[in-house]
């Protein structure tokens, strides 16, 4: 169970995070939706170390992150990053084995390439991308194999920031099952963050709408439509019109 | 009063800038020395910085080299026929390349050359999430991406600098005696006799010293980088500057230590 307890960040004078208050239960997936530049990035940055927090505590199974083997702690996360973050200098296999072919999970090299094309199937690519750089593939592959290395050394708790940006719809399909899949099946923790509504409903057991730094709503996804929250309302419809100003 | 305070203020505001960057590029060497010995070692990695910084350098250290060997020769042929110096060419070649030019030139040629493109490629990194990902990989960025580069600048720069010497060495002995008359086993024995061991130790100390520089300001600035293009450009211009100034500073302060009398 991840646990942010009063979670403050700041930039200078830009107050991001206001006080982030939220429960994620095990094996559960998390939505993490609100307006482009409030601070989800921010807030799964933080979670994970990247980005150190100011103040309020970030638990991971009762244990404050900042106090846990880093080590220990990051090999039970994946993550995809919102725009693929693959390393340019390695051809696509190697992106995608990544933490097999280095450090505590280290297989031999052909058992992680095994390993490797299985994981770009799962994600609709085929085992001839394997050899190319990721500078050969178009955005939607690029991301499609960020996905891959994601879950390629199939961590307990997964990242996903914006999935299914770049995606044409029937890829982002694949992708929305392919999360549920993975929450379902492997029993793992998903927190995403999205702003495209049918992977919210596709994706989500649970939902949190981050606005002016704090969470506004928190509650299941069948409780969405009906939460009567004015800022989710305006969210999720996609109305001008609202507490949440247009112009931001 | 405020016309006369406001430039005030902006150079203590720079002075102080300026101050911070160098405490944080200190901390930033002083780790990168301490992983140099703590495991893990990523030998791919080590592998190709040897062959980016070393291999890779050769033709604009060698052209740099044999060209400044030259120049250097035919100044000092002009310069020493107003004394009746012009004998003192190969000795005066030798001492000035090996001790002074070569590394000196190489360090510079390196922070243009291997500097930029570290600082470049860390940052564009940066600037891609590819430093965060690296991080939820269980993987170190400063193993990973400073050790390998830092270590191999240590290691080929002062081999670099070893072939810079004799290139410049020999592009003076071939002006020399090509154009300038001199007999070319007189102008060899000449250089051999003049050089002192410690005229080639302090040669390939300061071309360590200086690939230790290079190489780290092109990882500090790379791992600082500002965001966007923009922030990719000014880490690439702030590394090199960086790198120049700093292995002329310690190119002087090697100097001192090697030669004050």
């Amino acid at each position: 169970m991840i646990t942010l307890d009063d979670v403050h960040k700041a930039f200078g004078a830009n107050r991001v995070l206001r006080g982030v208050d939220l429960t994620i239960e095990s094996g559960t997936s998390m939505v993490i939706i609100g307006g482009s530049g409030t601070g989800k990035s921010v807030l799964l940055k933080c979670i994970l170390g990247l980005v150190k927090h100011d103040a309020g505590t970030v638990s991971l199974d009762g244990q404050d992150v900042t106090k846990v083997d880093r080590d220990a702690f990051l090999a039970r996360f994946g993550m995809l990053f919102q725009g693929g973050a693959l390393f340019d200098s390695l051809p696509v296999w190697q992106n995608v084995a990544f933490r097999l072919l280095r450090g505590r999970l280290k297989q031999p090299k052909a058992q992680a390439r095994e390993i490797a094309i299985e994981k770009l199937r799962r994600v609709g690519l085929s085992p001839d991308v394997a050899d190319k750089l990721p500078a050969e593939l178009s955005g939607g592959m690029q991301k499609r194999v960020g996905l891959a290395r994601a879950i390629a050394a199939e961590p307990e708790i997964i990242f996903f920031d914006e999935p299914t940006t770049g995606l044409d719809p029937i890829m982002a399909g694949v992708i929305n099952d392919l999360i549920r899949e993975i929450v379902t099946e492997m029993g793992a923790t998903a927190m995403t963050i999205t702003h495209d509504m049918t992977s919210v409903r596709a994706i989500a057991d649970n939902i949190a709408m981050l606005h002016d730094g704090v969470i506004k709503w928190t509650g299941p996804v069948t409780q969405m439509d009906n939460s009567g929250d004015p800022y989710l309302d305006q969210f999720i419809h996609g109305r001008a019109e609202g507490p949440i100003a247009a112009v931001r | 009063m405020s016309l006369l305070l406001s430039p005030l203020g902006a150079l203590g505001r720079t002075t102080l800038a300026a101050l911070a960057m160098i405490g944080r590029a200190a901390l930033f060497a002083l780790d990168a020395v301490g992983h140099l010995v703590r495991p893990p070692f990523y030998a791919r990695e080590f592998l190709h910085a040897l062959f980016q910084i070393g291999w890779l350098s050769l033709p604009v250290v060698g052209l740099t080299a044999i060209f400044t060997g030259g120049a250097l020769a035919l100044q000092i042929y002009s310069g020493g026929a107003r004394f009746n110096a012009e004998a003192v060419v190969p000795q005066i070649v030798a001492i000035g390349v090996v001790r002074e030019l070569g590394p000196v030139l190489v360090g510079l040629m390196i922070a243009a050359r291997v500097t930029s493109s570290i600082a470049a490629e860390i940052a564009t990194m940066k600037v891609t999430e590819q430093i965060d990902a690296l991080v939820t990989l269980s993987t170190d960025p400063m193993k990973y991406l400073t050790v390998p580069r830092v270590l191999a600048g240590l290691i080929v720069v002062p081999l670099l600098v070893g072939v810079g010497d004799v290139i410049g060495v020999f592009g003076g002995y071939a002006v020399s005696v090509n154009s300038l008359g001199f007999n070319p086993a007189a102008y060899l024995k000449n250089t051999v006799d003049f050089l002192e061991p410690l005229d080639i130790i302090s040669s390939l100390v300061k071309g360590a010293v200086f690939g230790g520089i290079a190489t780290t300001m092109g990882c500090f600035y790379g791992m600082h980088s500002g965001r966007g293009a923009q922030g990719v450009g000014g880490a690439t211009k702030g590394s090199v500057q960086a790198a120049a100034i700093l292995i002329l500073a310690a190119n002087f302060l090697l100097t001192g230590l090697f030669f004050s009398v």
